[in-house]
């Protein structure tokens, strides 16, 4: 019993002189995998036309109902994105959503996606809603800001041959 | 008896409480600390430099807290318990001389509040038994049957142990012939009574860590069985005063450890420099607290049943046979 007990002492006293395994995490993060499902982003195209339709095929795969989306007409003068209609809000409550990634899986424009961001804190439930202005990624580098005025019958389909930015 | 040496009595109280109540805040960090290096990991170390303001931290946070007393707890012993608790940890310390003595504004000062108490150790035995009705009522006011648990088993555990903690002291008594710590101290001076009862040492630190209710004998507040024990419904400044018990015990049993068998003050260049006597006598108590930690960090809290049994049935009879044979070899080679 005694023999045991010093061994189990001596284990505990080597381990102290091991490198700690923390993470000092404010200050250094730890890598995430490629298909982390994190806080989610709306994407664009190249040219800067958001890829949402407002289809809300995501808030009605939302397990968690997180998701609401109401969608409103494009005109070639006030273009928000390619196709008939764009959605004019996106919120996600980060409180409800559970990061299952079925919204992402649901849509048809590759529009929503998981990103590797999970430092995802509020003070208040207003806080928790993430509107479209913070869900949306910037205008690329060669692309315009949304709404854009386009030629007639330009981007008339909803899922265009377009490519992403780079 | 002059107005100075009033003076010089409630200074030296000032400050021994200030150590129990400071070492008991720095205790916790140090435990923190270690324990989190033993487990690979860094420890709380965001409250200011190394953590050093972690405590004050989490003192504030217990302060601004809000004081729960159960509804149908007795009230009164519901608040008297974890005083009844904490005043045997802040009073135990008067004993232990830290040094011998040093001439300050033309007085000689003896490094101790009663370090010449000729029942000194009789003292610490009474006073460290008090504690345990603090426990008891706290478990048994609290209304609660996890709280009454813990209270009984801590009053069983520390009745039982206490006995081999009392025998354990008998070792230094009969070799220094006095109950007065300063003489103890004194006799260890060229050789530690740890070389002479080696057996006294291990009982009597088994037994104190038994007597604080630290792990591996936590039987008392078992978060597995009884959630919390006998602070189950403490919440606050008064929960705060269990853990100041607890830690200011570890900080006490750790001094008399230190002065009973480890030479107390005494070191290299004690008797040329008074002031190096509580410098060795503090590196005696934080190598005693760093054990107390470890062991904690090792061991697993051991059953109910076998910790009564290992106290009656083993601890008891080694603590007897080695008075015995500790007293017929001082007859026998002839006193010290």
């Amino acid at each position: 019993m005694v023999w045991g007990l010093l061994k189990g002492l001596w284990t505990t006293f080597k381990s102290m002189f091991e490198a700690p395994i923390t993470y000092q995490y404010p200050e250094i993060k730890r890598p995430v995998r490629e298909r982390f499902k994190g806080r989610h982003y709306l994407h664009r195209y190249e040219n800067g036309l958001e890829k949402c339709i407002g289809c809300s095929l995501c808030a009605a795969a939302c397990p968690a109902d997180a998701i609401f989306v109401e969608a409103s007409e494009n005109t070639d003068e006030q273009r928000y994105s390619p196709g008939e209609r764009y959605a004019s809000t996106y919120e996600i409550n980060m409180l409800r959503c559970i990061f299952c990634g079925y919204c992402e899986d649901a849509c048809p424009t590759e529009a929503i996606v998981l990103g590797h961001n999970y430092e995802l804190s509020f003070m208040s439930r207003r806080e928790a809603i993430y509107t479209k202005e913070m869900l949306i990624m910037p205008v690329p580098q060669n692309g315009k800001p949304t709404p854009m005025p386009v030629g007639p019958g330009e981007f008339d389909k909803s899922i265009p041959e377009m490519e992403d930015p780079k | 008896m002059d107005l100075a040496l009033l003076l010089e009595w409630a200074i030296k109280s000032i400050i021994l409480i200030f150590i129990v109540i400071g070492g008991f805040a720095y205790v916790t960090l140090f435990e923190r600390r270690a324990l989190a290096r033993i487990q690979v990991r860094i420890g709380p170390n965001r409250a200011g430099p190394w953590g050093i303001l972690q405590p004050m931290a989490d003192g504030i946070k217990l302060i601004f807290k809000e004081e729960l007393i159960p509804d149908r707890a007795d009230k009164i012993v519901f608040v008297l318990a974890p005083v009844l608790t904490v005043v045997p940890a802040l009073i135990l310390l008067a004993v232990i001389p830290f040094g011998t003595s040093i001439s300050l504004f033309g007085r000689t000062i003896s490094l101790s509040l009663a370090g010449d108490v000729n029942v000194g150790v009789l003292y610490i035995m009474a006073i460290a038994s008090i504690a345990v009705y603090g426990i008891a009522l706290a478990g048994w006011s609290s209304n609660n049957k996890y709280a009454l648990m813990g209270g009984l088993r801590a009053t069983a555990q520390m009745i039982s142990y206490e006995l081999v903690l009392a025998l354990s002291f008998i070792g230094p008594i009969l070799l220094a012939n006095s109950m007065s710590l300063n003489k103890i101290v004194e006799a260890q001076n060229p050789i530690w009574y740890i070389i002479f009862q080696p057996i006294g040492f291990l009982l009597f630190f088994i037994a104190a860590i038994a007597e604080i209710n630290r792990s591996p004998f936590d039987m008392p507040e078992a978060e597995q069985e009884l959630t919390a024990g006998y602070h189950a419904e403490y919440s606050g400044m008064k929960f705060a005063l269990f853990f100041m018990a607890e830690y200011g015990k570890m900080i006490v049993v750790s001094f008399i450890a230190a002065t009973l068998f480890l030479g107390g003050y005494l070191g290299p260049f004690v008797d040329r420099f008074t002031w190096l006597g509580p410098i060795y006598l503090g590196i005696k108590v934080v190598v005693l607290i760093f054990l107390m930690v470890w062991i904690r960090a090792t061991l697993p809290r051991i059953r109910y049943d076998r910790l009564m049994a290992l106290g009656w049935k083993v601890l008891l009879p080694v603590a007897l046979a080695n008075v015995v044979i500790t007293a017929m070899l001082i007859v026998l080679v002839g006193g010290f």
